[in-house]
């Protein structure tokens, strides 16, 4: 990144804090995106993903708390935020039964849009929804209706796009294509806030920020964050891994068990005491084990294990 | 094969019984909706009402026109509220509905009694609703003969025997044919626009709220005044086309008297639809889903309906329900349509109806401003 967009961040937020009756959505969240970067959110379910990024674009007011994004302040100034600024929320929230072409239209109308025709045909051409423009936008199916949103909240030229789980729900192949096209806003500078689930989305952006009951756990690229925790992982292999799985729980130095396919990744902060702990547990056995790369998911499932959950028991 | 299951079944019902539970606004109608009814019904609507607003225009007391007003006033059907000092006013008081009936001695009433000269009473009645005056109208018949009948003894004996030796005239006025249509068919404007208008900006509002397109709306640079003007102005429309068809009706179906301006009305429609929006916009930041704004309509409606003077006499209710009548825009309205298509009355008798009606509509937009969600907390 060069030193202008460190200067000049899409997103720069600080100390953000947000409650729902007795609930602490968000708490003391800072966070800062530079320009032309897809971010990626990630989290738990329920970890106030939604919630932050409602702040960020002025739809909800912060408890406390303060920041800009794109250089305007998110308290005072969220008109303006909002006419720079593409939300795409989590659920299809276009009008089903308006047509494509209406809603397209509409959405024009609301940024006053001066060649609004030109803008709504080239998005419809973009789209390959021509001919299909006078359908209702409730008939559409999943994938559609996820292009139909991105080219809508695009229609304004955003220079920072907001998008919360745009793919959830969305087969591969329409993922993929939703990613490629990420890229190429990206790459004509436009900044990308993206939440998601899938780890391989979260492998493809520029930098993450991982938050877990509504605090930030980890930030920074994909590589940083997993260097960051210092953990270890053994890929497990064996004949009945439920079985193996169970022998391991509890044992000291083991902190985590996933099953990943035919191995059990076992991972630990204490290299040593898990060391000792597999030593110790395969004796008699046909286990067979061997160092593993720890994944984000390994890093994000421990992450979430060791976030304090303020909400109490779920 | 697989029998009625009684532990399934029992789950159903379990089911429904918990959802009910969290349902706080479903629960309100169950319980909360009964109990309006039967108090309204009970003890504020009455259909022989008594008590009504009277007025008195007297050129000179005598013994006899002081009995004869405390015979009417035995009779729990008049209550004096004003003397007046000319027909002039008689009829003002009338048009503007501040009293149903007015009694009128002419001058030298009592004397021209006593000489024998069979002099006439005249009661005014604003018969615009039949039911409101029939019965009073009836006991002014009897007491005119028990009147006659206790004053004129002694000396005066021959007066009271045979016919009584003074006439009363009653005057109906604004609905002589005692048609109840004519009554009803004005006041069902009212009905029909607090229905629709308040229940479709209501689901208007909360039907973006359910679906998730509230959210998007509100992250697009619109200003909350431009949403919610922007919503309602096509029920404006609605309501005036609504307004259009119940007066054609009322024209060329029912035959019901256009006294008054048409223009005068439409303005008049247009303060009370915009009153029903602002409504309608303020049980939608209530409700969650369309379902209770539909069900908060209801709620609002019923009063609408019951005690703002539509269906039954609003002077025959109690205090108390006149009071709660007051606070309803569709009160005032259906006095001012009634008063403008039945008595023409112009704006200055038009205008005790039309203040309430803009205070209601200031009042609750500024409850609608402050409740309604520019962000989503």
């Amino acid at each position: 990144m060069n030193s202008q967009s460190e200067d000049d961040p899409a997103i720069d937020v600080r100390g953000l804090n947000k409650h729902f009756g007795d609930k602490h959505v968000v708490n003391d969240l800072s966070l800062r995106a530079n320009r032309g970067e897809i971010l990626g959110f990630l989290g738990p379910n329920g970890s106030g993903k939604t919630t932050s990024i409602r702040m960020m674009c002025g739809l909800l007011t912060p408890d406390s708390g303060s920041g800009i994004c794109l250089g305007y302040d998110i308290r005072r100034e969220s008109e303006q935020i909002k006419r720079r600024v593409g939300y795409m929320t989590q659920r299809f929230s276009f009008w089903e039964d308006l047509t494509i072409r209406e809603n397209l239209d509409f959405v024009a109308r609301m940024y006053k849009m001066a060649s609004r025709r030109e803008a709504v045909d080239q998005v419809l051409e973009g789209l390959n929804l021509t001919a299909r423009s006078t359908q209702l936008a409730g008939s559409l199916s999943g994938g559609w209706k996820q292009r139909l949103a991105l080219a809508a909240c695009m229609l304004h030229k955003p220079e920072l796009l907001l998008l919360d789980e745009p793919t959830a729900g969305v087969d591969p192949k329409a993922r993929r294509e939703f990613w490629e096209e990420l890229y190429a806003l990206a790459a004509r500078g436009i900044s990308i806030l993206v939440s998601t689930h899938y780890m391989d989305e979260a492998e493809r952006c520029h930098k993450l920020a991982y938050i877990a009951y509504g605090k930030l756990m980890a930030r920074g690229t994909a590589q940083e964050i997993i260097d960051s925790q210092g953990l270890t992982t053994w890929a497990v292999t064996g004949r009945d891994l439920p079985a193996i799985a169970a022998k391991l729980r509890g044992e000291p130095g083991v902190e985590q068990i996933a099953a990943f396919g035919s191995a059990l990744h076992v991972t630990s902060r204490d290299a040593t005491a898990l060391d000792a702990a597999l030593r110790h547990a395969m004796i008699g056995t046909s286990w067979h084990i061997e160092p593993a790369q720890t994944g984000l998911e390994d890093v994000f499932i421990h992450l979430m294990n060791t976030s304090s959950d303020n909400y109490g028991a779920r | 094969m697989d029998h009625f299951s009684f532990s399934r079944w029992w789950a159903i019902v379990l089911k429904e019984f918990l959802q009910l539970k969290r349902d706080r606004v479903t629960f309100a109608m169950i319980v909360g909706l009964p109990i309006i009814q039967l108090l309204l019904f009970g003890y504020a609507i009455n259909s022989d009402p008594k008590h009504l607003p009277t007025a008195v225009v007297i050129s000179e007391q005598s013994e006899f026109t002081r009995s004869y007003l405390a015979a009417m006033k035995m009779s729990g059907y008049f209550e004096f509220v004003a003397e007046l000092p000319n027909e002039q006013a008689a009829r003002a008081a009338l048009a503007q509905g501040k009293v149903q009936f007015v009694v009128n001695f002419p001058t030298d009433f009592t004397r021209k009694l006593l000489r024998g000269e069979r002099p006439a009473l005249l009661i005014e009645v604003d018969a615009t609703d039949p039911m409101a005056a029939s019965a009073a109208i009836a006991s002014v018949r009897e007491l005119t003969a028990s009147v006659a009948k206790k004053d004129f003894k002694g000396v005066l004996a021959s007066l009271g025997s045979g016919a009584p030796p003074f006439d009363v005239r009653v005057h109906k006025l604004y609905n002589p044919e005692g048609l109840t249509q004519h009554n009803i068919v004005p006041g069902l404007m009212g009905v029909i626009l607090t229905m629709t208008m308040v229940m479709m900006t209501g689901l208007a509002i909360t039907r973006e709220r359910e679906r998730g397109t509230m959210e998007n709306l509100l992250s697009m640079p619109g200003k909350p005044i431009e949403v919610i003007t922007g919503k309602i102005v096509p029920y404006v429309f609605i309501g005036l086309i609504q307004i259009t068809i119940i007066l054609l009706a009322a024209r060329y179906l029912f035959e019901v008297p256009f006294v008054g301006s048409v223009a005068v009305l439409y303005v008049v429609a247009l303060f009370f639809i915009a009153a029903n929006l602002m409504v309608g916009i303020t049980l939608s930041s209530i409700a969650k889903n369309q379902l209770q704004a539909v069900q908060l309509t209801i709620f609002y409606f019923m009063p609408s309906i019951l005690i703002s003077g539509f269906m039954f006499p609003f002077q025959g209710m109690p205090q108390w329900a006149q009071a709660i009548g007051s606070m309803i825009p569709a009160t005032y309205f259906m006095r001012a349509v009634r008063g403008i298509l039945l008595k023409g009355n112009s704006w200055v008798e038009l205008w005790p109806s039309i203040w309430p009606m803009l205070m209601f509509m200031v009042v609750v937009m500024t409850f609608a401003v402050i409740t309604y969600r520019k962000t989503l907390d």
